[in-house]
C-alpha cells in the first residue's frame, strides 16, 4: 500500500518536473500577478509595503487555483485514473498522494520564492519569515480544497474556469487567516500566533475534508 | 418516511404535485397580499429608521429563504449520495436558482436599506460577506449543473459540492454573534423571544409564510419541469437509437 502511494507521488513529481506546464508555470504566473499590481496601484512603496502580504497571498491563491483543473483531468484522459481506481490502494490515499505532489510542485515553491517577490512590494524585513511560514502552512489547504474541486471537474471536456469558480468561495477562510497572520507579524494588536494557529487548523481540516470529498467525487464519476 | 419512499415514483410525484400546486400558489397569494397590506399600510414607521423599515419585510424573509433553500439542498444532496433517492437530485437542481434569487434579493434590498441607514450600499461586514459567499456558492453549483451533461453523474458531483459548501450556512447564521460588526444581531429567532415589536413582528411572520409558500410552489414547478425535461431527454435518446437501428438495418439490406 505504501509502495503504491509512493509510486503515485513519484510519478506526479516526475511528470511535473519533466513534462512542463506544472509548478514552474505557476511560479511565472505568480511573478506576473505581483508585477501587475504596481502598474494598477501606482509605484507608491509605502502603500505597496502596507498591502504587500495581501498582494502576495492573493497572487499565491490565484496561482494555485489556475492550474488545478488539470490535476485529475490528464489522468482521466490517458486512463491512469481507472488503474488507480482499480488498485488496492484506497482512493483517499491516492488523492492524498496526488494532492501532496501538487503541493510539493506548486505551493511549496510559491512559499519559497515569496521573499523575492516581497522585495518588489517593499515587504519589511521582519515580515519575510512570517510570510513564508503562513504560505507554507496555508497552501496545503488550497491544494486540497482545490483537489476536491478538480475531482468534480475531472471528466469535463470544457469549462476550464469552472474549478476556480467552485473553489474560490471555499478558500475565503484560508485567505482571511493567512493575510491576517502575515499582517500581525508586521505589528498590530493581534499576536502572530493566534491567526497562524487557526490557519494551521484550517489546513489540517482541509486536507481531511478535501481528500474525502475528492475521493467521493472520483468514485461517483465512474 | 413512508411518504418520501412513495414519492420516489416520479409519476406519483407528478400526480401529487399537480394536485398540490394550485393550493400552494393560492395560499402564497393570500398570505403575500395580507402581509404586504399590513407591511405597507398597517405597520407603523420605525421611530428611528422611518419608512425604510418596510424594506425589512422583504429583506428578512429573503435571507431566511436563501438559507432554508441551501439547507434543503444539503438534505437533498445527502439523499442523492446516501439513500439514492431518485427525486433528490431533481429537488436539488430545482432549488438552486430559487435560493440564488433569494440570496440576490436579500443582498439588493440590504444594499438599498443600508444606503439611508448606514450611509453606504455595501460594507465588508461579516454577515454581508458571508451571504455574498453563499451567492457565489449557489452560482458555482448552477454552473456545475450546466457543464455536466449526464444528469446522474452531475447529480452526484453537485451533491458533494453542496455538502462541502454547507459549512457557510452556520457561519451566516452566527456571524452577527461571532463578529460584532455593523449588521444588527438576530432579533426574531433568538433565545429569550423576539425583541421586535408585535406590530412589526406579525406582518413579518405572515410575509415569511407567504414567501415560503411562494418559494415552495416555485420549487414544485421547477421539479415538475425538470422531470419533464428528463423525460424528453430520454425519449430523444431512445428515438435516436431507434433511427440508428433502422439505418443500420437499411444499410445491411
Amino acid at each position: 500500500m505504501r509502495r503504491a502511494f509512493l509510486a503515485i507521488l513519484k510519478r506526479d513529481l516526475a511528470l511535473a518536473s519533466r513534462a512542463g506546464g506544472g509548478g514552474e508555470l505557476a511560479l511565472v504566473f505568480f511573478l506576473t500577478l505581483v508585477v501587475l499590481v504596481p502598474f494598477a496601484l501606482g509605484p507608491d512603496l509605502n502603500l505597496l509595503s502596507r498591502i504587500g502580504p495581501a498582494i502576495l497571498w492573493l497572487g499565491a491563491l490565484l496561482s494555485v487555483l489556475i492550474g488545478l483543473d488539470r490535476l485529475f483531468q490528464s489522468d482521466e484522459e490517458d486512463g491512469s485514473l481507472d488503474l488507480i481506481r482499480a488498485s488496492a490502494l484506497p482512493l483517499e490515499l491516492a488523492v492524498l498522494s496526488k494532492g501532496l505532489a501538487h503541493w510539493l510542485t506548486t505551493g511549496l515553491p510559491l512559499a519559497l520564492v515569496s521573499p523575492l517577490l516581497g522585495l518588489l512590494v517593499a515587504l519589511p524585513g521582519e515580515g519575510v519569515l512570517p510570510l513564508i511560514a503562513t504560505l507554507m502552512v496555508g497552501t496545503p489547504a488550497l491544494s486540497f480544497i482545490g483537489a476536491g474541486g478538480a475531482a468534480l471537474a475531472a471528466s469535463l471536456r470544457r469549462g476550464g474556469l469552472i474549478v476556480p469558480v467552485l473553489v474560490a468561495p471555499l478558500t475565503v477562510p484560508v485567505l482571511i487567516f493567512g493575510v491576517s497572520a502575515a499582517n500581525a507579524a508586521l505589528g498590530g494588536t493581534v499576536p502572530f500566533l493566534t491567526p497562524f494557529l487557526i490557519l494551521c487548523a484550517i489546513s489540517l481540516m482541509a486536507i481531511v475534508v478535501g481528500t474525502i470529498a475528492a475521493a467521493a467525487a472520483l468514485r461517483s464519476a465512474d | 418516511m413512508a411518504s418520501l419512499i412513495d414519492l420516489a415514483n416520479p409519476t406519483r410525484f407528478m400526480r401529487l404535485s399537480a394536485a398540490l400546486l394550485p393550493w400552494f400558489a393560492a395560499a402564497a397569494a393570500v398570505f403575500l397580499a395580507v402581509g404586504l397590506y399590513l407591511a405597507w399600510f398597517v405597520a407603523p414607521a420605525d421611530y428611528q429608521q422611518g419608512e425604510t423599515i418596510r424594506i425589512m419585510f422583504i429583506h428578512v424573509p429573503a435571507a431566511w429563504l436563501a438559507m432554508m433553500f441551501y439547507s434543503m439542498m444539503a438534505v437533498s444532496a445527502f439523499g442523492t449520495l446516501v439513500w439514492r433517492h431518485p427525486l433528490a437530485d431533481v429537488a436539488q437542481k430545482a432549488a438552486a436558482p430559487i435560493g440564488a434569487c433569494f440570496a440576490l434579493v436579500c443582498l439588493i434590498t440590504g444594499a438599498l436599506w443600508g444606503k439611508p441607514m448606514w450611509g453606504t450600499y455595501w460594507v465588508w461586514d461579516a454577515r454581508l460577506t458571508s451571504v455574498l459567499v453563499l451567492l457565489l456558492i449557489y452560482l458555482g453549483i448552477i454552473a456545475l449543473w450546466r457543464v455536466l451533461d449526464e444528469p446522474l453523474r452531475a447529480a452526484r458531483a453537485v451533491a458533494i459540492l453542496t455538502l462541502v459548501g454547507f459549512v457557510n450556512v452556520p457561519i451566516i447564521k452566527f456571524s452577527v454573534d461571532w463578529w460584532n460588526t455593523l449588521h444588527q444581531p438576530a432579533s426574531v429567532l433568538r433565545m429569550g423571544g423576539p425583541t421586535i415589536h408585535p406590530s412589526m413582528l406579525w406582518p413579518l411572520l405572515i410575509l415569511a409564510i407567504g414567501f415560503t409558500l411562494f418559494a415552495l410552489a416555485l420549487h414544485m414547478l421547477g421539479m415538475r419541469a425538470e422531470i419533464m425535461r428528463r423525460r424528453v431527454r430520454t425519449l430523444t435518446i431512445l428515438e435516436a437509437e431507434r433511427l440508428d437501428r433502422l439505418a443500420a438495418q437499411g444499410a445491411a439490406a
